[in-house]
């Protein structure tokens, strides 16, 4: 069968069980948007290339499939780094389709030209230059089996145009499908190393105070059901960090909720005082250590990776074994039911009464405002979470809304929440809830923003309000840049330098309206649950409620960056935090 | 890292021959700040596959953290790193250097002595070439110096395992 380049990349797409491209064309993709009109993808046109990469993540995110997104060359190719930056550090598995100027004129200072592949090397799990027609097939079979084995992560295609413009001899090729890839450099292990495993078993039962740090590689790998297992077999305490949020159940009495420098009290210091640390798709990142040297002095670690590189590149590992999460676990229930299984463990009560006694003495905590007052996000973020299903998916931005949304829901099933963890990106919230309501359109989706990150990426709901995709967003207005602020009050003697961004300009109801959402503006706590429930009623629109909140509130408890997780510092109201 | 002992470490690189692969490499070790001290780049008796030689100085456990990233590159089919009295190293030199028929023949006897080889010679000036283990053409660089260098290349090392130790 003959076919143009466009063609058989749009084919190639189909091949791969795309259902949906989030993408902006321009000049140099053009001939590729030709073929889409006939193709039963669908396809959907953001209104900045940076909303397309944040899309296809939460799509992502939301299915565990890998997102695709698709943009022109130059301009539209750089304006999705920031998304693949994103997905390289949460390890997301996406495929951006970049165009590209002909490749006669590549290297030539052409117009919209911009060396796609040097820019995003360093951001990219891999990328590629494709130079004939005939290699399109197999290079799309590449890259989505490099986005999506082994350790996820985004790849990006770049196309010249020459080569998908069915005017350009250069452009014809004859359509074959491959049944398999040849990449010699790349094989990822997923079986875990026999007598490491054992020795991890070993550790687990000889500990008297273990606690399994969980982490996004626990979903990844699908693996929150040998989680439970495991969690349940050998009766182990687990936090979940911020990529792992809804990994094991919050309402599980062994979730011990959320470590790091904003999680709560007892995941913290259990971590600290732990004699084993079970890490399981976990990287030890520095807002979950703290000052490196004081982290969790006394514990043995198990370090559980599908990326060999993880291994040692923070904290040397007593067992560290590369495979797959779920495979691992599996492999380590049977290695610890061979060494006599957790009945040969030693008693661990006085531990768990002193975790319970932490979570007693030092809970996640607010006060609620005065009348006439300013509300709390974290009211609002209650009252959302007890009226929304246990099944709702939330996505947020990076900041203040961020930590709290973490803190404050009750993730009880995973792929349920969707942040930006590792790059930390401010407006991810808006089309990262898009992308996810998208790929679970059964599901009812909010995303908790910022103020300022609202005003980031805001125009994506133009997006789903043209394309009639309902999410709901509920942005926390402080009027400030809140995390940066907290920062400025108790590290720069209250010097308050460029964070204020007002609370009514611009009018977030007016705005939403002018995008083709329902807006609302909540101002005291009686209108919460009102507001709340008319959202959720409404299933045609976009809804975006501006919750007027205090910008005193602070995120507690607290790790100050640099300082060791022992001088966490919690919510004032609860008195003196450390020992 | 400051405390960190910093040696000399080689390692050999087995790549697809594919556009781009060399920066990918580089780019590793830029962006963990480390200088690479020598490279060298050829295909193998496989054309589907280039040989990287690239000497660094650096301290080993950040090394390992390097090596493991460079595995990560979906390019890279193997990395082996040598340490030198493992590896057979070898480099070529060309050196044009100030040679008037006055001083020439301390210039050939020079030469001689190395085993090189005078590849031009015109009526100020000869080219000579020698290769060597990088020491012995680090001596040959200073003692050349002598006479005014006025270019001077060398091709950085191409290493393989010394072979009494893949024999051990």
């Amino acid at each position: 069968m003959k076919l143009d380049g466009g063609q058989a990349l749009i084919k190639s797409l189909e091949m791969e069980g795309v259902e949906t491209i989030f993408g902006l064309p321009g000049g140099a993709i053009l001939p590729v948007y030709d073929p889409i009109i006939d193709s039963p993808i669908r396809h959907i046109l953001v209104r900045h290339e940076q909303g397309a990469g944040h899309m296809a993540e939460g799509y992502a995110h939301a299915t565990g499939r890998p997102g695709v997104a698709m943009v022109t060359s130059g301009p539209g190719a750089t304006n999705i780094v920031t998304p693949l930056a994103d997905a390289y550090m949460d390890s997301i598995p996406m495929v951006v389709i970049t165009g590209q100027v002909a490749t006669s004129a590549l290297g030539t200072d052409a117009f919209q030209e911009a060396d796609i592949t040097g820019i995003t090397m360093g951001v990219t799990k891999h990328n590629f230059l494709v130079t004939e027609a005939a290699d399109i097939p197999r290079t799309i079979r590449e890259a989505f089996h490099i986005a999506t084995t082994g350790r996820p992560g985004p790849v990006l295609v770049d196309i010249p145009k020459d080569i998908v413009d069915p005017n350009n001899p250069r452009s014809a090729m004859d359509w074959y499908w491959p049944d398999t890839v040849d990449l010699p450099g790349y094989h990822p292990v997923t079986r875990g190393d026999p007598a490491m495993i054992r020795r991890a078993a070993e550790l687990i039962l000889a500990s008297e105070r273990p606690v399994i740090y969980a982490g996004g590689g626990i979903l990844k790998a699908r693996a929150a059901e040998a989680l439970r297992a495991l969690a349940e077999t050998c009766d182990l305490s687990v936090v979940t960090t911020l990529m792992a949020r809804g990994a094991f159940p919050d309402d599980h009495p062994l979730c011990l909720g959320m470590p790091g420098m904003h999680g709560n009290y007892t995941a913290v210091t259990a971590m600290q005082e732990a004699d084993l640390l079970i890490a399981l798709g976990s990287r030890f990142d520095d807002r979950v250590t703290g000052k490196l040297d004081g982290f969790a002095p006394g514990a043995k670690i198990i370090h559980v990776d599908i990326d060999p590189a993880e291994l040692g590149k923070v904290r040397r590992p007593d067992a560290g074994i590369a495979g797959d999460c779920r495979l691992v676990i599996e492999d380590l229930l049977v290695a610890i039911a061979e060494l006599g299984g957790p009945e040969t463990q030693p008693d661990r009560s006085a531990w768990k009464s002193k975790m319970s006694g932490w979570q007693e003495t030092y809970p996640v905590t607010y006060e609620m405002n005065e009348p006439g007052e300013l509300l709390k996000p974290q009211f609002v973020l209650e009252t959302l979470r007890d009226s929304t299903p246990d099944d709702c998916i939330v996505a947020s931005g990076v900041g203040q809304h961020q930590m709290w949304a973490s803190q404050y829901w009750r993730f009880n099933h995973p792929y349920t929440w969707i942040n930006s963890g590792g790059l930390g990106t401010m407006g991810f919230a808006v089309p990262a809830a898009i992308g996810a309501k998208v790929g679970r359109p059964d599901r009812m989706v909010w995303a908790v923003d910022g103020d300022g990150c609202f005003q980031m990426t805001a125009q994506e709901l133009v997006t789903a309000a043209s394309e009639r995709i309902p999410v709901k967003i509920a942005i926390l207005n402080n009027a400030y840049l809140g995390m940066v602020r907290q920062w400025q009050e108790m590290f720069y003697d209250e010097r308050y330098s460029e964070v204020y961004l007002s609370p009514d300009l611009p009018d977030y109801k007016m705005w939403a309206e002018a995008m083709g959402c329902i807006g609302m503006r909540v101002e005291s706590p009686e209108e919460v649950q009102p507001a709340i429930d008319k959202a959720n009623e409404i299933d045609d629109r976009p809804v975006v409620i501006d919750f007027r909140t205090d910008a005193r509130e602070k995120v507690y408890p607290m790790v100050p960056s640099g300082k060791a997780n022992s001088e966490i510092v919690v919510d004032p109201a609860l008195g003196q935090g450390g020992r | 890292m400051m405390a960190l002992e910093t040696k000399q470490h080689i390692l050999t690189v087995l790549v697809e021959n594919k556009p781009g692969v060399l920066a990918r490499v580089a780019g590793l070790f830029a962006r963990r700040g480390f200088n690479i001290f020598s490279l060298a780049v050829a295909p193998t008796d496989d054309e589907r596959f280039s040989r990287i030689t690239v000497t660094v100085d650096v301290a080993s456990a950040p090394l390992e953290q390097v090596i493991k990233q460079l595995d990560k590159l979906v390019n890279v089919v193997r990395i082996d790193e040598l340490a030198p009295e493992a590896a057979v190293e070898r480099e070529l030199l060309l050196a044009t250097v100030t040679s008037p028929p006055e001083s020439r023949s301390r210039v050939v006897e020079l030469v001689g002595m190395f085993e090189g080889r005078i590849l031009g010679v015109g009526s100020t000036e000869v080219t000579v070439s020698l290769d060597g283990s990088p020491a012995k053409v680090d001596d040959f660089e200073r003692l050349l110096r002598e006479f005014g260098i006025v270019a001077l290349q060398r091709t950085g090392r191409v290493v393989l395992p010394r072979l009494d130790e893949i024999n051990d």
